[in-house]
């Protein structure tokens, strides 16, 4: 028991997670969804506001757990689900873009190490480029692909509607 | 004459440059398809890019045209060594979703099956470290034991690797008779042979001259590069989800968070080893104790999620599997994404082998006991 002290103090509740959001981004747009806290931000500011959940000691989210992207029929969504090692709370940050044409985000591959793969496999599969991200090439497909997860992908040898 | 000896003997003038070596896709010692160009000087490793895709199958996008009971049935042939963990990972996420609470029973069935495939995952992995590094016999006394759980596994679930056992609500069917008994002649019989895991393995000199001190990832790594299960825990990375987040029957346990701080090839191995016995505890704990009831709650035939945004974690044997489902109301999910441990640990390995020798880099990759159709997906 007297290992665990310090850091659970400092954990904090949706409750207290979202004030203290709600204080550090006026802009950005927070909700509380079923499980986690649910911080929306524009594109500009999703380096400036990764970096410091990053860095500030309260929030330290050091662990990306998880990178998705996912197509609307207006707009595109990379939602990153976060954690801290240190005080193990969980929260969810979406950036969600103007238009679905041309999309480019800043990329957090410099942030968290593992941002890199999964940014790269966010763009072979949706087609979302990454701005300074220095080794931004296919994952799993040819060039030359589609983007098959987005929506309006025409799956021409019919892998899965049959 | 003189002229050649000369060459030869005159170090200062060999060339020596760096070459790419492919290794793969169908190298044995990846275990499935994976590639890898390594940068090489001599021995001496200088980088290793991982290729991947080779059996990328597009679950994910297989899934958008599904219902979420089929879904269940994907989610096994990613992970085929983690099958039931999958499995559950959709099935807590769609359960939560609908907020469904499922009987006891059904969540002891659900802890004991997952340790016991955490088990053979083990002890396939254990088999394959031997033989990767040349001990052969190893992969005899690993699957011999493996074979027990195996059975076990035919008898109540119909299947011995891809289980299905799982369903949104519940279990497929009921335990057989024979399960409790057979689970717990497991346990004694395993507990004799775990002490020749170490006696074959852990204490030989060749395999420790070859694991120790090589391979490091430091913690500040693990964390950034998101490297999960076994392989994060090795590095000191607390990051088991059935402490942090505890599902099933998780929270009635004791058991140990097993962690190392050593951050080498060896404390990797030697993290699974400790976690096969914290595993038998596991299911000893609550093997005599399932509570009676149903085996699955009545469920909807056609089940429909709220609109909204929801995310499981569960500890597969090789660390932590996510899922998330975004719906938008309908039978079938708008999105679905797997968070697979093995696509974060492998970017990983670059770290890892760097500096250190081309044999070492096959001991390393054992260590991370990739999965290749859980990265690819």
């Amino acid at each position: 028991m007297t290992l665990m002290t310090i850091n659970d103090i400092l954990k904090m509740t949706n409750e207290e997670l979202k004030i203290y959001l709600t204080e550090k981004f006026p802009d950005a747009e927070i909700v509380e969804g079923a499980q986690y806290i649910e911080l929306t931000v524009k594109p500009e500011s999703l380096h400036e506001v990764c970096t410091l959940l990053k860095q500030t000691d309260e929030t330290s989210f050091d662990y990306l757990i998880c990178l998705t992207g996912i197509d609307y029929p207006e707009y595109m969504k990379v939602v990153y689900h976060l954690e801290s090692t240190k005080h193990r709370h969980v929260m969810v940050l979406k950036v969600k873009t103007a238009d679905r044409v041309d999309v480019k985000i800043d990329t957090v591959s410099d942030i968290w190490h593992t941002a890199k793969y999964h940014e790269r496999e966010v763009y072979d599969l949706l087609g979302i480029e990454f701005n300074n991200h220095n080794d931004l090439r296919r994952l799993f497909l040819e060039d030359g692909w589609g983007f098959p997860l987005r929506k309006d992908y025409v799956d021409e040898v019919r892998i899965v509607e049959r | 004459m003189s002229e050649i000896k000369e060459v030869f003997l005159n170090t200062d003038r060999l060339v020596t440059d760096e070459y790419l070596v492919n290794m793969g896709p169908q190298h044995p010692s990846t275990h499935g398809v994976l590639r890898m160009l390594v940068r090489l000087e001599g021995e001496k490793v200088l980088n290793v890019q991982p290729h991947i895709g080779y059996i990328h199958s597009g679950i994910e996008k297989m899934c958008e045209s599904l219902s979420y009971p089929q879904i269940v049935h994907l989610t096994d042939r990613m992970d085929y060594l983690s099958a039931h963990m999958n499995n559950e990972a959709v099935c807590l996420c769609v359960e939560n979703a609908l907020k469904v609470e499922v009987p006891e029973r059904v969540k002891y069935i659900r802890t004991i099956m997952d340790e016991l495939t955490r088990l053979a995952s083990h002890q396939l992995w254990w088999c394959v470290m031997g033989m990767d590094m040349g001990a052969l016999t190893t992969f005899f006394y690993g699957l011999r034991d493996r074979e027990m759980i195996l059975d076990i596994f035919e008898e109540t679930c119909g299947a011995r690797l891809t289980v299905n056992y799982n369903t949104p609500g519940g279990l497929m069917f009921d335990i057989h008779p024979n399960f409790q008994k057979r689970v717990k002649d497991f346990i004694k019989y395993f507990r004799t042979k775990l002490p020749e895991y170490d006696q074959l393995l852990s204490g030989n000199v060749i395999f420790k001259e070859r694991t120790v001190n090589v391979g490091h990832l430091s913690l500040a790594d693990a964390i950034s590069y998101g490297v999960t299960g076994p392989s994060g825990r090795a590095s000191g990375f607390s990051c088991d989800v059935r402490k942090h987040q505890p599902y099933s029957a998780y929270p009635l346990v004791k058991f140990n968070e097993v962690l190392d701080t050593r951050c080498d090839t060896f404390a990797r191995y030697e993290v699974r080893i400790r976690e096969m016995h914290e595993s038998l505890s596991i299911i000893e704990q609550l093997i005599d104790n399932i509570p009676d009831g149903d085996y699955a709650v009545k469920m909807k035939g056609v089940l429909k999620l709220p609109e909204g945004e929801f995310y499981q974690r569960v500890e597969s044997a090789r660390g932590e599997f996510g899922v998330f489902i975004v719906s938008d109301g309908k039978k079938n999910p708008y999105r679905v994404k797997f968070r697979s441990p093995g696509f974060s640990n492998l970017f990983a390995l670059n770290k890892m082998a760097k500096g250190f020798k081309i044999g070492d880099l096959v001991a390393i990759m054992s260590t991370l006991d990739l999965v290749i159709p859980d990265i690819d997906r």
